[in-house]
């Protein structure tokens, strides 16, 4: 565990690893909710124990394996316990039954002081209402998290203003709160999470309570801030168009209990049952699936001037390529204008244009392109790297119902 | 007599009642000789406190006071309008010659009072954190609050005597509630979720109190700490029955002897101060709250 814990130069070695682990949890609320408790692990339903007890049922035998540096989404409507179970990841409420293990700790054996140092460093949160401190400034707010820990108010104050200019606020940090907009006061709420410098980001409904316009604003940052940062994010939410636009993996809640969890192809093309079909039907899935969604990783490139330069690393198995030199993403190269091409040639005078999506972007933004090109799509980060690539075929079986 | 009780209240005979109203007498009686002393030996450094704020009062030149005082006042309110006031009413009230009295006042009702915010804010504060304390204490602040002053009065000048301290010591029981209350109060009223963000992020519960539950807790306090001083200044005719000087000596004589005048004047000095420290407080309060001036309402 110690090797996992000093390797956090190269994060992406240790995407697939289980960061946070959750065992049987169970949530009643109640005067005595440890004596209903066997009663409903027998199978009680919701209404029998509310009726025979007065307890209400929050959560049952929940179970789920977070991955290091994934979005993992838990979906739900209002009721179904989605913002008591992510309390549960910092203990802001205490389960009635279960194991929570974060990072090989479980966290039910923490002490008060163990919790307060853990809260401290391993994970900050997003509130719906945005929980801020209307008697503090801008700055003030972000730094929070920073100056509770005992920094000097110029380190937090440094910092703070730094992630201000990344959420986009440069210039607000001395107003307050109540000065801001909605969509303003929740980026100071992203900006006061990020500035701890957490692995894992907690975001209770963090876009609900944002107008539509600045709600894709929003999640378009996050997925922008994501592909930098690889930090583990849980976003609960109760619009599956948000999920499936945001998460790697989503978590399906209905009634305290688990009924689906997958990517979110798989909620869209396979849902688990007559409840996540309902939910899956009325999705414009070109807007709610992201390239990221259908993405074929570790694709080759072609990096060179001349056609003598690139014929030996051309792929195999494609009949085209997607090539780069030193300024970046240049064209397509297929295969028989290659094969045209004497090694001498510069290839930049065969390439086709055909513009790069990215991760983030949804197919809606991709069916123009792919209905223009017989060639499969490149997928390219902000950095200019090549992630992957769209192939028209999947393209077209997730958008058929 | 068991045929009676419908019409007449089957109560108890009164030597029963007697002996119980001899025993608590009696029994209060000898806790008060027994202790009365150490009681007052306990109360001995505020005493000396009184008296020294009292003969500071008294003994500077007034002139001297009047600047100072509207030097505090402008300093928390930055009014002109509102020093300027405070520097005519203190002009008036030593015109009229009750400019000692008025010091009198003003140190009893400085001391009450911070006695009252001393004690007042910690009980509030444990009141919101515990709701077992808040079942016990509000039924014990109805009491203070609705009992007759006369009443408690009582056992304080058995136990103490007439003089400063049983008078501080009524004018704070009569005053206190008020500050509980609206401390327990804005604590509790602080939203659930700028709580949970504090706790979120690592804040301890002494971060949580400090920086995040009274500060947002403040305005709804200091309502409370201007409806203790008001209640202060309302109380200090009563204290004066028990030996208080000050405004209120003159008011009880004018009762006794019918003086309307010299009654009047003195009422009117207790409302002037009482204005005072009321828009004082008021004032000073919304200009530390900057952050409750600008918000916008969309």
């Amino acid at each position: 565990m110690t090797e996992h814990k000093n390797d956090t130069s190269e994060p992406s070695l240790e995407k697939s690893t289980t960061l946070i682990e959750i065992e049987g949890l169970y949530q009643i609320f109640g005067n005595t909710p440890k004596e209903v408790l066997p009663k409903v692990k027998e199978g009680a339903s919701k209404e029998e124990v509310l009726a025979e007890t007065g307890h209400t049922v929050g959560l049952q035998d929940i179970n789920l394996n977070i991955k290091r540096g994934e979005i993992f989404v838990i979906m739900g409507l209002s009721g179904s316990g989605k913002s008591t179970l992510i309390r549960h990841f910092n203990r802001l409420i205490d389960p009635t039954a279960g194991l929570i293990r974060v990072d090989g700790d479980n966290i039910m054996e923490f002490s008060m002081k163990d919790l307060t140092t853990f809260r401290r460093h391993k994970m900050s949160m997003v509130f719906q209402h945005f929980g801020l401190m209307p008697h503090r400034t801008v700055l003030e707010n972000v730094g929070y998290g920073l100056s509770i820990k005992g920094e000097s108010k110029k380190d937090w104050e440094e910092k703070a203003n730094q992630w201000l200019d990344t959420v986009g606020l440069t210039g607000y940090g001395e107003q307050y709160p109540s000065q801001l907009s909605g969509g303003q006061q929740q980026r100071v709420g992203l900006a006061r999470a990020l500035c701890t410098d957490a692995e894992i980001l907690l975001m209770d409904e963090a876009f609900s309570a944002l107008d539509p316009l600045i709600r894709s604003e929003m999640q378009e940052q996050l997925l922008d801030l994501q592909e930098n940062l690889q930090k583990t994010i849980i976003f609960i939410t109760h619009d599956l168009d948000e999920a499936l636009r945001l998460g790697d993996r989503i978590a399906v809640l209905k009634d305290g209990k688990l009924v689906q969890v997958g990517n979110p192809v798989d909620i869209v093309l396979k849902p688990a049952d007559a409840y996540v079909r309902a939910f899956a039907k009325d999705v414009n899935r070109a807007r709610a699936l992201s390239v990221q969604t259908i993405m074929t990783a570790n694709t080759e490139k072609l990096t060179g001037k001349t056609a003598g330069d690139v014929r030996a690393d051309f792929p195999k198995d494609k009949d085209h390529a997607f090539v780069f030199d030193e300024e970046g993403y240049q064209g397509i190269l297929s295969r028989a204008k290659l094969d045209d091409m004497d090694d001498g040639m510069l290839i930049k005078e065969a390439l086709q244009p055909l513009k790069s999506v990215r991760q983030s972007t949804p197919l809606q933004d991709v069916i123009p392109i792919a209905l223009t090109s017989p060639f499969d799509i490149p997928v390219i980060n902000k950095k200019g790297v090549l992630k992957g690539r769209i192939e028209a075929k999947k393209l077209a079986d997730v958008l058929s119902p | 007599m068991s045929s009676n009780w419908l019409t007449q209240f089957p109560d108890m005979s009164r030597r029963d009642l007697l002996t119980i109203r001899q025993t608590l007498d009696g029994a209060y009686r000898h806790f008060s000789r027994e202790y009365g002393d150490a009681i007052e030996a306990a109360f001995h450094p505020l005493l000396k406190f009184l008296i020294w704020f009292d003969n500071l009062l008294l003994q500077t030149p007034w002139w001297i006071i009047i600047i100072a005082i509207t030097g505090l006042v402008y300093a928390a309110t930055r009014s002109w309008k509102l020093s300027l006031g405070v520097v005519i009413s203190l002009l008036l009230i030593g015109y009229f010659g009750m400019w000692e009295n008025t010091m009198r006042t003003l140190s009893i009702i400085t001391v009450c009072t911070l006695i009252s915010i001393a004690l007042g804010i910690p009980i509030g504060i444990l009141m919101a954190r515990s709701d077992r304390a808040q079942s016990i204490i509000t039924p014990l602040l109805d009491v203070m609050q609705t009992m007759p002053a006369f009443v408690y009065l009582i056992p304080v000048v058995m136990l103490l005597g007439i003089g400063k301290i049983p008078g501080v010591i009524a004018v704070v029981i009569y005053a206190i509630p008020p500050v509980i209350r609206l401390t327990n109060l804005g604590i509790r009223l602080v939203s659930k979720e700028t709580l949970e963000a504090a706790t979120a992020f690592g804040a301890t519960s002494t971060q949580r109190l400090l920086g995040v539950q009274l500060p947002l807790a403040m305005p709804t306090i200091m309502a409370g700490i201007n409806q203790t001083i008001m209640m202060a200044l309302a109380m200090v005719v009563i204290a004066s029955m028990i030996g208080v000087n000050g405004l209120g000596q003159p008011v009880l004589r004018s009762i006794t002897n019918q003086y309307f005048t010299l009654g009047l004047l003195n009422g009117l000095a207790i409302v002037a101060l009482a204005i005072i420290f009321d828009r004082v407080s008021q004032s000073y309060a919304k200009r530390t709250q900057k952050h409750l001036e600008s918000a916008h309402n969309d």
